[in-house]
């Protein structure tokens, strides 16, 4: 780590021994007078890849913005390593695509730079060891070829790696990705999901937002049923059961009876990734 | 050439043409780099109202002092700085819209300018002056504080230049980061209040925004790297302010508006020429995504 010794350096939370990557406890939050969630806990170990799902306006962008300690939640408490996320910088938030100015004039490189902030110290520029990091969370997502583009000419899919490589500068330990397939061809979510298993082998904690339940169920350790309060996280056989996902989704999803069983009809909110 | 040569050379005999020059070169530089940002945020009606709120305290720094222009400066600074932070409160914590509020403040204030100047004898000539600025009437002492005041917003902004970029780009990450989100944005618009000041007497009050703002999105629409951005902005800001000093020299047009009237058509050119980008010269429709 490429740390200098500077005044104005912020001290930043030990990860302390034994505690979970993260816990949350008994969480609600409340935007202007409405519930946006409530009471939710649950635990995470080191490495885990999750899913959490449920409808739009469940929660879950509200959800990881309180873990990434963004945002304070009205009562409870969330706990990154065993101290507060607001003492962190190891926690990365990927944000929705939607909600990035694609026109900003900066590179690919610029904005991957941008995770190494934290780590820099104030007034200091970034020199050739940053660049050098940078080039290497690059490399691992695949992008060095594209370092120097603007990232309006990026894809879909290398938007996504974009920021998860910023991530990687960031050198996080726990990432937030808010819906980072939707909207995806099946290509660029496998190279996603090729980049993910790298990070599990480093032992990076990921959480991912998405409305597939399927993908959701065959690709990631546990899922997470979300709709203000937590409907059940684990297995996706545990938790994807018809009287749970109907309880979370209310008139959203469809059921099908046929004689195999109970067909699922897909999550009615606002497509991209839906086929 | 001579002849050229001589059109350029002409007016340089005179101090005040010198001053103006040096005054109008480091305005277009100061602007632009700080314009940047307030292009890039969005923030173009904060700066126009900001321009305007210091009014009033140009005006009391006006009756207090008489016609002693030297301690116009303070006042303006004094107010333009309290505005920007005040402005910047009543976005956060307000219950109505941030533009709403910036627009009841402004207009609060200038009207109380005006009110204050309107009571001295020589009302419409004072007031004209602080609208549309006196570049020609640039003092050695004006010009030192411009040259202070405007090298410290410069090398604030370069110094700050990854963590500016950050809140600029992505405010969540600049929250996950930890960086002093809050106490960057009041100092953003702490920099943006001296920048205008500054510039009070080269541009004045009611064509501020155009310096701000002109020259940094003509930039904006010719590259897409940052640190481009900022110099090219700077660059242009620097050029109208020349082309535009003569062309009041030889035309007889106020300056002011001549600076900003070079800037607008080096944004036209560019609206209409920007390589791959400008109406005429545009190579592709507009990219998928």
């Amino acid at each position: 780590m490429s740390e200098t010794k500077s005044p104005f350096r912020r001290r930043h939370a030990p990860h302390e021994v034994g505690a979970p990557i993260l816990e949350v406890v008994d969480v609600s939050v409340r935007y202007n007078g409405r519930q946006a969630l409530d009471n939710v806990s649950f635990r995470l170990t080191k490495g885990e890849r999750v899913a959490v799902v449920g409808p739009n306006g469940a929660g879950k962008s509200t959800l990881f913005k309180v873990i990434a300690g963004v945002l304070d939640p009205a009562e409870g408490e969330v706990r990154v390593a065993g101290h507060c996320p607001g003492g962190h910088i190891c926690i990365a938030y990927v944000p929705q695509r939607n909600d990035v100015d694609w026109n900003f004039p900066v590179t690919v490189a610029d904005v991957v730079m941008m995770g190494r902030v934290g780590r820099m110290g104030l007034l200091r520029h970034s020199g050739r060891r940053d660049w050098a990091f940078v080039k290497r969370c690059l490399d691992t997502v695949g992008l060095a070829d594209l370092a120097d583009r603007q990232i309006g000419e990026l894809s879909g899919g290398q938007q996504q790696r974009m920021f998860i490589a910023r991530a990687l500068a960031q050198e996080a330990e726990l990432m937030l990705m808010d819906e980072p397939l939707t909207g995806l061809d099946v290509a660029s979510q496998e190279s996603i999901f090729h980049i993910l298993d790298t990070l599990r082998a480093q032992q990076v904690t990921v959480m991912v937002a998405t409305h597939d339940l399927n993908m959701a169920a065959a690709r990631f350790d546990r899922v997470m049923l979300l709709n203000k309060r937590l409907f059940g996280i684990g297995p996706a056989a545990e938790v994807f059961t018809p009287d749970r996902l109907r309880a979370a989704y209310g008139e959203h999803l469809r059921f099908v009876e046929t004689e195999n069983g109970i067909m699922l009809l897909s999550d009615t909110c606002c497509g991209g990734g839906d086929h | 050439m001579d002849g050229l040569v001589g059109i350029v050379i002409a007016p340089l005999q005179y101090g005040f043409m010198l001053r103006g020059l040096a005054a109008s070169v480091m305005v277009g530089i100061v602007c632009a780099t700080v314009g940047t940002y307030v292009v890039l945020r969005g923030m173009a009606f904060f700066g126009d109202a900001l321009a305007h709120a210091i009014l009033p305290g140009v005006a009391v720094g006006y009756l207090v002092s008489g016609s002693a222009r030297g301690p116009l400066f303070w006042w303006a600074l004094g107010t333009a700085i309290l505005t920007a932070l005040g402005i910047g409160a009543v976005g956060k914590e307000a219950k109505i819209k941030e533009d709403t509020a910036i627009g009841i403040i402004f207009a609060a204030m200038f009207a109380l300018g005006i009110a204050l100047i309107s009571r001295t004898q020589s009302y419409a000539v004072d007031l004209a002056h602080f609208l549309f600025g006196d570049v020609l009437g640039v003092s050695a002492g004006d010009l030192a504080l411009t040259a202070a005041f405007g090298g410290l917003v410069v090398l604030t902004v370069v110094a700050l230049y990854k963590e500016f970029l950050v809140i600029s780009f992505d405010p969540i990450l600049a929250a996950t980061l930890r960086l002093p989100s809050s106490l960057l944005h009041y100092l953003l618009l702490a920099l943006i209040a001296i920048t205008i000041v500054v510039s009070l007497q080269t541009v004045g009050i009611a064509l501020m925004v155009a310096m701000l703002v002109t020259p940094a999105a003509t930039a904006y629409l010719l590259t897409r790297r940052l640190p481009l951005m900022m110099a090219l902005a700077a660059f242009l800001g620097a050029t109208s302010g020349v082309i535009g000093l003569y062309l009041s020299y030889y035309a007889s047009i106020a300056s002011g508006a001549a600076i900003v009237l070079v800037c607008s058509a080096f944004f036209l050119l560019a609206v209409l020429f920007a390589p791959g980008r400008g109406v005429l010269t545009n190579r592709r429709a507009k990219p998928s995504q």
